[in-house]
């Protein structure tokens, strides 16, 4: 396509994102809060030491029905201990940390098993933890299951550029949900029948949901004072 | 007089005259493109629908294929409303997240704030805390929500089967419902009303009054809605039979709300999965067995009928008390009042502040300026809003900001459903269908 104007429209180059853009969001530190680094505090938040998220498993009992859950997808599951990585309950939500190569199959036996049942899969999203390379991407299914009355979340870890098995064939809701992923992260689902863009348009550069990807934004004028755009102003850490 | 020239590339010819050159548009480049194609071997029209059509509810485009006047095929197309929602989310802080959700799906604000608000919530630990008072507002502004969403469903789908009085009463019912809402929040829409650890302010006596104004008003004109539409022939004709959707078909595409329920199955989740106290109320969960347009009409006339069974229960057991959570390290500081340019903090509230005591101003600033800490870990809420399941999965780092926050939203989800509701079928189902899914394009595209 050429900029040469011929009797119509003039032709320009979309413009999409700067890619190489710095990451935007700081990551968050372990010492000194509030922003603050070397000296000129003297509140004593600077020395404060940040709790890291827990991931650790969780021992057993887990409580409720999630021993249940967890004993029933042991017994239908023959991979059940290669599979599963990590149990996690917390804030009363059982979280099922699945080998990606393995999610496809383990939604199927959640969804056909018996004692399991989870006809539904509510959501299907994802989270990008930057900084944790092989384990960049945590795609989360919330399956619910409307027989027990039961929720549980499984989640299926994945490094930039490595792929993970579709579960359209075992819910054909997540098609969309899977192509928003795919929109917003880069998340490569094998075996989706349509893999393309779903929010932005066709010819957008990148995924506008990683954390690396600016957020935009111009400053504005408010009463003579100029607001910086919200991701360049201050953060409290 | 005039000497034409035509210019090979461009797409009209043009020619010289005494007055300047004029351009010479009549189209013909399309009998260029038509005049190879055989119409007789060739009946397949592809027609896009939308996206600025006056009955895909908003922005959505449909490409149909059609043979005749029978949909083949159907493939809809989303995204023209993104907003970048959920990015925008990161960059603030917890309690100004409100005011972004709640411009997510803009019929049924208050699910949006509602759902967001128990997420943060369900992180903090808190949801135990909220008070009785804050709880039974939720309740009631949510279902009184439900109502005028379910008004301008049977509004616009009125409009789009011919029924164009409909849509005048039905945004003529709405405009009470958002009269009470703009008494409270001071806003018809988009309120961020809802707030974690509460509401943002009372509800005024002159709004109950209203309430209890309007659940004398209501029920005489949803009679009157039915007597219009339920007898009519027409709208007998385009409703019975049309996109129809079983219980299988539901559960498989992941359709949830008035469409799941037309099909037979009685899934709500204020009844299967209770949240803001809901399980303390009395009322049904209507259902039909027909699974088409026709039910889900039947479906949503009812639970409107039962969301006033609920507002009046709410009403009653509205006690005087806190609508705040009681921790200072949480309750946002503000009593609002109406200023000279719109709502904002009260004047005797900042003066109370400033001159209160030092300690009072520092907390005050830093609770404004930095937000409140969320405890690491990952929640999801799941509510049920007038389209079905509205999901909220949200992540805190520790900080003072949303890590990711999405919205797992039924209009988005449901959309899904149409190719199965309306290839095979006419046309002119496909718009009877796809308004039965009631979507909004603000909520589906986020």
């Amino acid at each position: 396509m050429t900029n040469e104007s011929d009797g119509g429209v003039p032709a320009t180059q979309p413009v999409g994102a700067d890619l190489d853009a710095p990451a935007q969001t700081p990551p968050s530190p372990d010492k000194g809060m509030f922003g603050v680094k070397g000296s000129g505090d003297v509140s004593g938040f600077g020395g404060l030491a940040r709790r890291r998220p827990s991931t650790a498993d969780t021992p057993r009992p887990f409580g409720g029905y999630f021993d249940e859950v967890h004993d029933a997808l042991e017994e239908a599951y023959p991979g059940f201990a290669d599979a599963i990585e990590k149990v996690v309950v917390d804030r009363g939500e059982l979280t099922l940390h699945i080998k990606a190569e393995r999610i496809a199959e383990v939604c199927q036996i959640m969804r056909d098993d018996e004692s399991l049942r989870f006809e539904l899969c509510s959501s299907v999203d994802a989270v990008d933890y930057l900084g944790s390379d092989n384990r960049r991407f945590h795609v989360c299914y919330q399956l619910t299951s409307m027989t027990y009355r039961r929720r549980v979340r499984c989640e299926a870890a994945v490094a930039e550029g490595v792929s993970l098995p579709s579960v359209t064939s075992v819910y054909p809701t997540a098609d969309w949900q899977e192509r928003e992923v795919y929109d917003m992260f880069g998340v490569v689902f094998d075996g989706h029948p349509n893999l393309t863009r779903i929010l932005m348009p066709d010819d957008w550069e990148g995924h506008p949901q990683r954390k690396d990807y600016p957020l935009g934004g111009v400053p504005v004028e408010y009463k003579g004072a100029e607001i910086p755009p919200p991701d360049q102003r201050r953060v409290y850490q | 007089m005039t000497s034409q020239t035509t210019s090979g590339a461009g797409y009209a010819t043009e020619r010289e005259t005494t007055e300047g050159r004029v351009f010479n548009v009549t189209g013909g480049d399309w009998d260029t493109i038509t005049g190879g194609i055989d119409p007789l071997s060739n009946e397949k029209i592809v027609v896009n629908m939308g996206p600025q059509h006056p009955s895909t509810h908003g922005v959505l485009r449909l490409v149909l294929e059609l043979e005749g006047e029978t949909v083949t095929q159907v493939r809809p197309v989303v995204g023209y409303l993104h907003t970048g929602i959920e990015k925008n989310l990161e960059y603030r802080n917890w309690t100004q997240g409100t005011t972004f959700v709640t411009r997510m799906d803009y019929l049924a604000p208050l699910f949006n704030e509602t759902g967001y608000c128990l997420a943060v919530e369900k992180l903090l630990g808190i949801t135990d805390d909220i008070t009785e008072r804050a709880n039974t507002i939720r309740v009631l502004f949510m279902e009184l929500n439900r109502i005028s969403s379910h008004l301008v469903w049977i509004a616009t789908t009125g409009m789009e089967l011919g029924a164009i009085s409909m849509m005048l009463y039905g945004f003529r019912e709405r405009e009470y419902i958002l009269d009470i809402f703009e008494e409270t929040s001071g806003l018809r829409m988009n309120h961020a009303y809802i707030r974690p650890g509460g509401v943002a302010q009372d509800i005024p006596d002159s709004a109950v009054r209203k309430i209890r104004e309007f659940l004398k008003y209501l029920p005489k004109k949803l009679k009157e809605y039915e007597d219009m539409l339920s007898g009519q022939v027409i709208w007998q004709e385009r409703t019975q039979g049309v996109a129809v959707l079983d219980v299988t078909g539901c559960l498989s595409l992941g359709v949830t709300g008035p469409v799941l329920r037309s099909a037979g199955l009685a899934w709500d989740l204020r009844k299967t999965m209770p949240y803001c106290g809901y399980e303390d109320y009395e009322f049904d969960v209507p259902t039909a067995t027909s699974a088409d347009v026709w039910g889900r009409y039947l479906v949503r006339m009812a639970e409107i009928r039962e969301s006033l069974k609920i507002v009046e229960q709410a009403l009653d057991r509205l006690r005087p008390g806190p609508v705040m959570i009681a921790d200072k390290k949480i309750a946002w500081p503000a009593q609002l009042a109406v200023g000279v340019d719109g709502m904002g903090n009260s004047l005797e509230h900042v003066a109370k502040i400033m001159g209160q005591s030092m300690e009072s101003l520092i907390h005050h600033f830093k609770l404004v300026t930095e937000g409140f800490r969320v405890p690491p870990g990952q929640v999801y809420v799941g509510i049920e809003h007038p389209r079905g399941e509205l999901g909220v999965h949200a992540v805190s780092d520790g900080g003072t900001h949303p890590y990711r926050v999405h919205y797992r939203d039924p209009s988005f989800v449901n959309l899904q459903a149409i190719p199965a509701m309306a290839e095979g079928a006419l046309l002119a189902d496909v718009i009877a269908g796809g308004a039965s899914l009631d979507p909004v394009m603000g909520g589906c595209d986020r």
